[in-house]
């Protein structure tokens, strides 16, 4: 019993990790069409700065930990807000080319960071609250997997929010359904891409720095594990789905850590499920809808 | 028996003229247009070349003959003395270099495979590398696991692929685009995990599987035999070369580009587009197999990193480089890409980088940060890649 609580809340928190990245991709191709290959390199760049931020403020307190996390997720968002104005924006309209400079851009950023950085994984830790564990009906769990959940749950919420009750997440909405009609209508969707693709870096951004309390090192390879678990998450959820991609991520992690756990082999039930997902309903468990 | 023969000559005869008048008016047009008229001129040109295409190609054996005394060039390099400073790490018929080359033509080979997928049907896979790994492995505990021969252990092992291809590429064909690209990821991911996670003890972990050469021909074992091997590499990127362009020149290849431009059109011509581009999946999956066969006696094993979604990458990077579309450009790039990477890496460790200051030492010392720089330059601002640009060049040529 112990042990199905653990591997169910440890799941739980695998998936708000693949929520954090899934998330952003899904509104960027939902809105843009682009597959943003960089979308690792985002969230790397968060952990990372996170981990810099709170070796100088001090790695163990809290103070630190929270200018880790915002600095963090600032820093994905900037670095997403830059590469798509100079790098997305020329190729408008261009998909293919899109992907090929986000892939371009996950080649440079990882090799940057290999060499600012080295290849090795950086071992770290957090408050000492983080690595210490909770009790929750007989299984010590560890406390980084409540603030991970916590996080996703937050950043979901706070998403649907703003797409169902500001006037931004109206044009992302409607942006998502018809891009054509939108910009008939005489609004300027491009400035919603920038901003689509800022919030989906903060969000991988914030995703980093947690995830590397999660796994307890940063490496330059950080996001790229995750990026392939995160498009998995993305299909079977549906691409362009918030609330599908937030379902897919328990659907695919829990099972994993499951099979992880019994079986040794994780990673295959996720392609597994992508298969079944893609033989049963190929456009994901939910359709393109931004909320 | 005249009347019939004549009617489609006769409607074909006004076309090319049709065809003719507006492109000489449009050049009329173009010459004050100056600078301004670029954009939408590429695009007319571009067309026009892909329309003057066909009688090129009928004109003559022209491109078979570069083919043909390309290789020629190349297999007679092992008995030369060459030297390329900067470019090349020895002479020619050194073993060091030979394996430098060797690993540039099946470099090259794989990136033909690829641009089967991609150039050519449009598929943009990441799950590429999927097959190559599954040739090197394969043959690797084939032959390390039984006493079958080696032809006949690579014949099992090519049947194998197919079949797995097949599979894959029946499950990840039922979408399209960018689904496509990131299923065939998983799949890929999936045989990544299998590679390094050595289940039941076959593909050893992460160190790989050697080759055991017991089966294997003398001749292709030795440091001393590199040269042949190296004559294996060249023939099998002669084999995939020649068998993409029959694909490509077969009604087969004809329906899936059709299928690229236009999926509808083909479906309302009677034609089953997911049969065609599965065919495709499978013969470039098939191909990259081969590849792999030939890579795991080149480099005496099999590691996880070949089968790894950086590979697809590396291939994609190749591709786009050389020119999507173009077969020589696919070989150029990726021999220019293995190039790079093995000079940039020396490059990398020499004196004169270490000494440079850390804003530029940082950068300069990782290879993949200049091949990708280089790439997302390519994407942004030379559309169609070493073959586009050499086709520019022609063109301007010719207009002068």
């Amino acid at each position: 019993m112990s042990i199905t609580v653990l591997l169910l809340i440890t799941g739980l928190g695998l998936g708000a990790l693949y929520f954090l990245v899934a998330s952003g991709l899904s509104l960027i191709y939902g809105l843009m069409g682009v597959l943003n290959f960089a979308h690792g390199a985002f969230l790397t760049l968060g952990a990372f700065i996170g981990f810099e931020v709170s070796r100088a403020v001090g790695a163990t307190t809290w103070p630190g930990f929270a200018v880790a996390v915002v600095l963090g997720a600032l820093a994905g968002a900037a670095i997403a807000a830059l590469s798509e104005l100079l790098l997305i924006r020329p190729l408008y309209q261009r998909h293919i080319e899109q992907v090929l400079v986000t892939v371009g851009l996950g080649l440079v950023t990882v090799a940057l960071y290999e060499g600012i950085w080295g290849t090795d994984p950086i071992f770290i830790s957090g408050p000492a609250w983080l690595d210490r564990t909770t009790s929750v009906l007989g299984a010590n769990v560890p406390n980084d997997r409540f603030l991970a959940i916590g996080a996703a749950v937050a950043v979901l919420v706070g998403l649907v929010l703003f797409l169902k009750h500001t006037r931004y997440g109206l044009v992302i909405r409607a942006g998502v359904e018809n891009r054509a009609m939108v910009t008939a209508l005489g609004i300027d969707v491009r400035r919603s891409f920038t901003l689509v693709f800022t919030i989906g870096g903060a969000a991988a951004g914030l995703g980093g720095v947690l995830a590397s309390q999660y796994f307890g090192y940063v490496s330059a390879h950080l996001g790229g594990t995750l990026l392939i678990f995160a498009f998995i998450v993305t299909v079977i959820g549906g691409l362009g789905s918030l609330t599908g991609a937030a379902l897919a991520a328990v659907l695919v992690a829990v099972p994993q850590q499951f099979a992880n756990y019994y079986l040794g082999i994780g990673d295959l039930i996720a392609v597994l499920a992508l298969a079944l997902v893609l033989l049963v309903r190929p456009s994901g468990l939910m359709g393109a809808k931004a909320a | 028996m005249n009347t019939p023969t004549s009617t489609p000559t006769g409607a074909a005869d006004p076309a090319t003229t049709s065809d003719a008048r507006p492109e000489a008016v449009r050049a009329d047009d173009g010459a004050p247009g100056g600078a301004g008229a670029t954009g939408p001129t590429a695009g007319r040109t571009g067309l026009r070349a892909r329309l003057a295409a066909p009688p090129a190609r009928a004109r003559g054996a022209a491109p078979w003959v570069g083919a043909a005394v390309t290789a020629v060039v190349l297999a007679v390099l092992p008995l030369l003395d060459l030297r390329v400073p900067g470019v090349l790490p020895g002479p020619t018929y050194t073993p060091g270099t030979l394996h430098l080359l060797a690993l540039c033509l099946l470099y090259g080979a794989l990136a033909l495979s690829y641009h089967l997928l991609y150039g050519v049907a449009g598929m943009l896979s990441f799950g590429h590398a999927l097959y190559f790994a599954a040739g090197a492995y394969g043959l690797a505990v084939v032959l390390q696991r039984t006493d079958l021969p080696l032809l006949t252990g690579a014949a099992l092992v090519l049947v194998g692929a197919v079949v797995l291809a097949n599979l894959v590429g029946a499950i990840s064909l039922r979408v399209t685009g960018v689904s496509f690209a990131m299923v065939t990821l998983a799949f890929a991911q999936a045989g990544n995990v299998v590679a390094r996670r050595n289940i039941g003890g076959w593909s050893g972990g992460e160190e790989g599987v050697g080759l055991r050469t017991a089966n294997v021909p003398d001749w292709l074992v030795g440091v001393a035999d590199t040269r042949n091997v190296y004559w294996l590499a060249l023939a099998v990127l002669a084999g995939v070369y020649v068998v993409v362009t029959w694909f490509q020149r077969s009604r087969a290849g004809h329906v899936v580009e059709a299928t690229r431009e236009n999926e509808l059109r083909v479906r309302v011509i009677g034609q089953q587009p997911y049969l065609i581009r599965l065919l495709t999946f499978a013969v470039a999956g098939a191909l990259a197999a081969v590849v792999g066969m030939a890579y795991l006696l080149l480099q005496s094993q099999a590691v996880p990193t070949i089968s790894s979604a950086d590979l697809t990458i590396t291939l994609l990077v190749m591709v786009v480089l050389g020119g999507v579309g173009s077969r020589w450009g696919a070989v150029v790039g990726a021999v220019l890409y293995t190039l790079l990477d093995q000079r940039l890496s020396v490059f990398a460790s020499s004196d004169l980088v270490q000494g440079l200051p850390a804003v530029l030492h940082v950068p300069l010392s990782e290879p993949l940060f200049t091949l990708g720089t280089l790439f997302v330059l390519v994407v942004l601002f030379m559309p169609g890649g070493l073959a586009g640009a050499a086709a520019r060049l022609r063109q301007g040529r010719r207009r002068r």
